[in-house]
């Protein structure tokens, strides 16, 4: 492989750099970057004139379904779902048949995803934190690091013991891996289905209050102060509550990190109108107020990371009533845009802020390696066009599952390739 | 728009006044007789007439409004909805005899309709027709009993009847129109 | 004027004008419930399927008969005893059934939605007859029209929802309604049994009946269900009874009689006295019988459009 991106805006929260630059990319790895780099012979040149030229994404809340639901999704669907949408990397829950909840299986997910899709985007298996993800047993949190977890959560549903979430948070900050939290008191939403609030009164629709979601984080703060050590992060908050709680304990010191993701700032509750199904997730769309909230947490940094919860489910499972149908819907390909659609030119962040949230910040939540935007280190890109103008089309999803309340929504900004691990999807 | 006047307010009178004389004649009395005028201009002429019957006889005639809304062949075909209302008959048609009072008769569907309707409330004696204008076309066998005015008229004329009491005089025009006149047969 | 909608979803954005029509419409066809000959053409050829996933016999029974009066031919499916038992879906089900040429869908279904569901599947027009607790559109009409027929108009009237309103689809599509004819909506109920922002829908909150009895010109009681006891939303249904139940006694308070409604079937004594439903101010029976009109009306209305 021998690349020649010319004009492209480098963006790198690492560096802090922001210019106009040319990048020299021979078999993967960078050789130069300058303001003009003319092309030895062989290179292919790729004019980036107002394209914008960022540290690989990484998407860290992905369920790409393979064990066991391979209908939905499999790792090879979900990896090329990821390149489409500008990620270079996943790490995927656990909620598969088996669950990740040993090394066997963890393994066979991170060798997954080097085979397919040329292994050009990274898949990093997030363990289970208790057995079966039934909560009641840790699971082998040590083998399972070991065999490449980079986190260790339930999603899907909670940790609700206060007992397991203590043990849990002891035990990983062995390994300096963080509990990853779907914070929901369940027996408040049991049967519910949407937000609990005035639209889920007009429409007669069981609720799942807020309140759910924001005492989970309050009891999971509390526990983190009692074992300090330990690394708490809230996987998609969606409470302007749960926001202010987090708030809180970071200004107070304590290892707590969060996630967002884009339809939880993108649409409210008030979407749930028609009864579309692809209207359904856990956590719930919010309201109004909490999307202001978000947004400023984003802001002012609460929020660190911008994750999309990529749910993948078929259409006959989403085709039934509203309270029958599975929870969550597809991400990885609508992510960037709205981002960009939502977030940028209005305040709410920079486009830099926005790169840390997809790249560089959830990378050290994780633990994973920084990527260096320098000579002599592994390419792994993702270029962006923030003034591309598009539709969102399912029908073109490269995810095998097409359950997005975004379909027919226009967008401006979409990530246009990747290029990593000595692969690319440019020129 | 070429409009013609076919019967002027004054004729209206007269025309409304003869017909009367003709059903009392005809009739030899008012025993039995009940007049159900089709709603809307039907409804308007089947009290006129029992007014003058009243004045002619002195004896009271008892009037009845037909709504042939739900009884339409062409309910389903139209843009527009035609607004359903009550048909007022308060007294039971059985054994009586029926003039049925109609504005205009055309391609006698509406007729039918009445018909119909009439027929689902009782079972009258006998059902006399009355139209005010007979302007032919017609695609049902149905006649009528007593003609105010037979006017030849062709498919793209349109024969419009006006009556105080919802318009602002007695008459009734022809129109020239583009289209098939047919459209609004009913 | 005719009906925005091929179809008829729930009460909650229906224009003043459209409801105006349907009880209109209803009027006329409350005319001809009092003729020997009870039975009108318009739905001649048309085919209406009864979708009831939930056993409801007398809003099954009302629907029949305004489709039979209207000259439609009538199928019924409940859900006992067909594929629905055997793990159909309900796509899968209502698919079947518009395979045989059927014109209109009236479903009840316990799922919220489950009519625009089917809208989204099928092509014939889909009449709600109850969809979980979200709205139960007829209930609604036919509950205004006996409103109007006993005080003329509904603009400025005064009518109190009593009972669990939480899992009613009959308190909300009287809601919907009548506030958008005018009339000034109250709940009354136990905290627990009325959902969170109910002011928003522009209704007044009660939990004390003495405080609203001197408020209303119009009750309408819901039933309520002995398994709200179990998932532990009131205590008892004597408690019940004592603090939210209608009697005599209570309504004697008022300066004037108040109008009693309730949606059927009801548990006397326990949310209606027997003396109250049966009263002189009960119009509960009128209800069933303008239940028919109402459905007539809205039968005739989308299945006459194209």
């Amino acid at each position: 492989m021998k690349l020649l991106l010319k004009g492209g805006r480098l963006l790198d929260p690492v560096s802090n750099r922001d210019e106009v630059v040319d990048i020299q990319i021979t078999d993967g790895r960078i050789d130069r970057i300058a303001a003009s780099v003319s092309a030895p012979q062989g290179y292919k040149q790729v004019d980036l004139k107002g394209k914008i030229v960022a540290p690989g994404l990484i998407d860290i809340h992905v369920h790409l379904r393979e064990p066991g639901f391979e209908h939905k999704e499999t790792i090879e669907t979900g990896c090329a779902s990821a390149a489409a949408g500008g990620f270079t990397a996943v790490c995927c829950m656990p909620n598969t048949n088996p669950a990740i909840d040993d090394e066997s299986v963890a393994r066979y997910v991170h060798a997954k995803g080097k085979s397919v899709c040329d292994g050009i985007v990274d898949v990093y298996p997030i363990g289970a934190a208790t057995k079966g993800r039934k909560g009641t047993e840790l699971s082998p949190m040590a083998e399972l690091a070991q065999a490449g977890a980079v986190g260790f959560s339930d999603d899907g549903a909670p940790i609700a013991s206060a007992e397991i979430m203590r043990r849990a948070l002891e035990y990983s900050s062995m390994y300096g891996v963080p509990v990853i939290q779907h914070a929901e008191e369940p027996t408040l939403t049991q049967g519910g289905c949407m937000n609990e609030g005035t639209t889920a009164t007009r429409l007669g629709m069981p609720g799942i209050p807020p309140i759910a979601e924001e005492l989970m984080v309050a009891r999971d703060i509390i526990l983190l102060r009692y074992t300090p050590a330990a690394r708490y992060h809230v996987a998609h908050i969606s409470t302007k509550g749960a926001l202010d709680t987090v708030r809180a304990a970071k200004a107070e010191g304590l290892n707590v990190t969060c996630e967002v993701a884009p339809h939880h700032f993108a649409l409210s509750e008030e979407a749930v109108a028609g009864f579309d199904t692809s209207t359904k997730m856990n956590p719930p769309l919010r309201t109004r107020m909490d999307i202001l909230a978000l947004k400023a947490g984003l802001k002012d940094g609460t929020i660190d990371v911008i994750a999309t919860d990529h749910a993948p489910h078929t259409i006959d499972e989403k085709e039934v009533e509203y309270t029958q149908a599975p929870f969550g819907i597809v991400g990885l390909e609508t992510c960037v845009g709205l981002c960009l659609s939502e977030l940028i030119g209005n305040g709410v962040l920079t486009l830099m802020q926005m790169i840390d949230k997809l790249s560089t910040k959830p990378r050290a939540i994780l633990s994973l390696p920084a990527i260096l935007m320098k000579e002599g280190e592994p390419a792994n890109i993702t270029i962006i066009d923030p003034g591309l103008e598009w539709v969102v089309d399912k029908e073109a999803f490269k995810s095998k599952s097409k359950n997005t309340p975004f379909h027919g929504v226009r967008l401006k900004g979409k990530a246009i390739g990747i290029i990593n691990n000595g692969k690319s999807t440019i020129g | 728009m070429k409009t013609t006047k076919v019967i002027d307010s004054e004729s209206f009178r007269r025309t409304v006044n003869r017909l009367a004389h003709e059903v009392v004649e005809r009739k030899k009395g008012t025993e039995n007789l009940v007049i159900v005028g089709i709603r809307t201009r039907g409804e308007h002429l089947a009290r006129r007439l029992a007014k003058k019957i009243e004045e002619i006889e002195g004896k009271e005639v008892q009037v009845g409004i037909l709504d042939i809304t739900l009884y339409r062949d062409d309910l389903r075909g139209r843009l527009d909805q035609p607004q359903l209302k009550s048909t007022e008959i308060l007294f039971d048609v059985t054994g009586k005899e029926v003039v049925l009072v109609d504005d205009v008769l055309f391609t006698g569907r509406t007729i039918r309709s009445a018909l119909n309707a009439l027929t689902d409330l009782g079972r009258p004696a006998l059902i006399e027709l009355l139209v005010l204008v007979d302007r032919g076309h017609r695609e049902l066998p149905i006649k009528a009993d007593f003609i105010g005015k037979s006017v030849p008229t062709s498919l793209k004329q349109e024969i419009r009847v006006l009556m105080t009491e919802i318009d602002h005089e007695d008459a009734v025009v022809l129109l020239e129109t583009e289209g098939d006149g047919k459209e609004s047969g009913q | 004027m005719k009906l925005k909608s091929r179809h008829l979803l729930g009460l909650d954005g229906v224009s003043k004008e459209e409801l105006t029509l349907i009880l209109d419409t209803a009027a006329s066809f409350r005319e001809i419930l009092d003729r020997p000959i009870k039975k009108v053409p318009p739905l001649q050829g048309k085919t209406v399927v009864n979708l009831f996933f939930e056993s409801s016999t007398r809003t099954r029974i009302s629907f029949e008969l305004a489709e039979r009066r209207l000259s439609a031919d009538v199928v019924n499916f409940a859900s006992s005893g067909s594929s629905v038992s055997k793990g159909e879906t309900l796509k899968d089900t209502a698919r079947n059934i518009e395979a045989m040429k059927i014109d209109m869908v009236v479903i009840r279904h316990s799922a919220p939605g489950s009519a625009h569901f089917l809208t989204r599947v099928l092509d014939a027009n889909i009449i709600n007859a109850g969809d979980g607790w979200h709205e139960h559109p007829t209930q609604g009409l036919l509950d205004m029209y006996t409103l109007r027929e006993k005080f003329g108009t509904l603009e400025g009237l005064r009518v109190c929802i009593v009972g669990d309103i939480t899992h009613s689809r009959v308190a909300r599509s009287n809601i919907f309604g009548l506030i958008t004819m005018g009339a000034h909506v109250s709940i009354c109920g136990p905290t627990t049994l009325i959902p969170r922002d109910m002011e928003h829908l522009g209704v007044k909150v009660y939990h004390r009946l003495e405080d609203v009895i001197p408020e209303v010109d119009a009750f309408n009681v819901l039933r309520i269900q002995l398994e709200r006891q179990a998932s532990g939303l009131f205590p008892s249904l004597r408690e019940y009874h004592r603090f939210f139940g209608l009697t005599k006694e209570k309504v004697a308070a008022a300066r004037k009689p108040i109008t009693i409604m309730h949606p059927g079937p009801i548990n006397r004594d326990v949310e209606l006295s027997a003396d109250l439903a049966d009263g002189e101010h009960s119009v509960i029976l009128q209800q069933v019988t303008n239940g028919v009109a109402i459905r007539m009306a809205v039968l005739y209305l989308l299945g006459t459009t194209n």
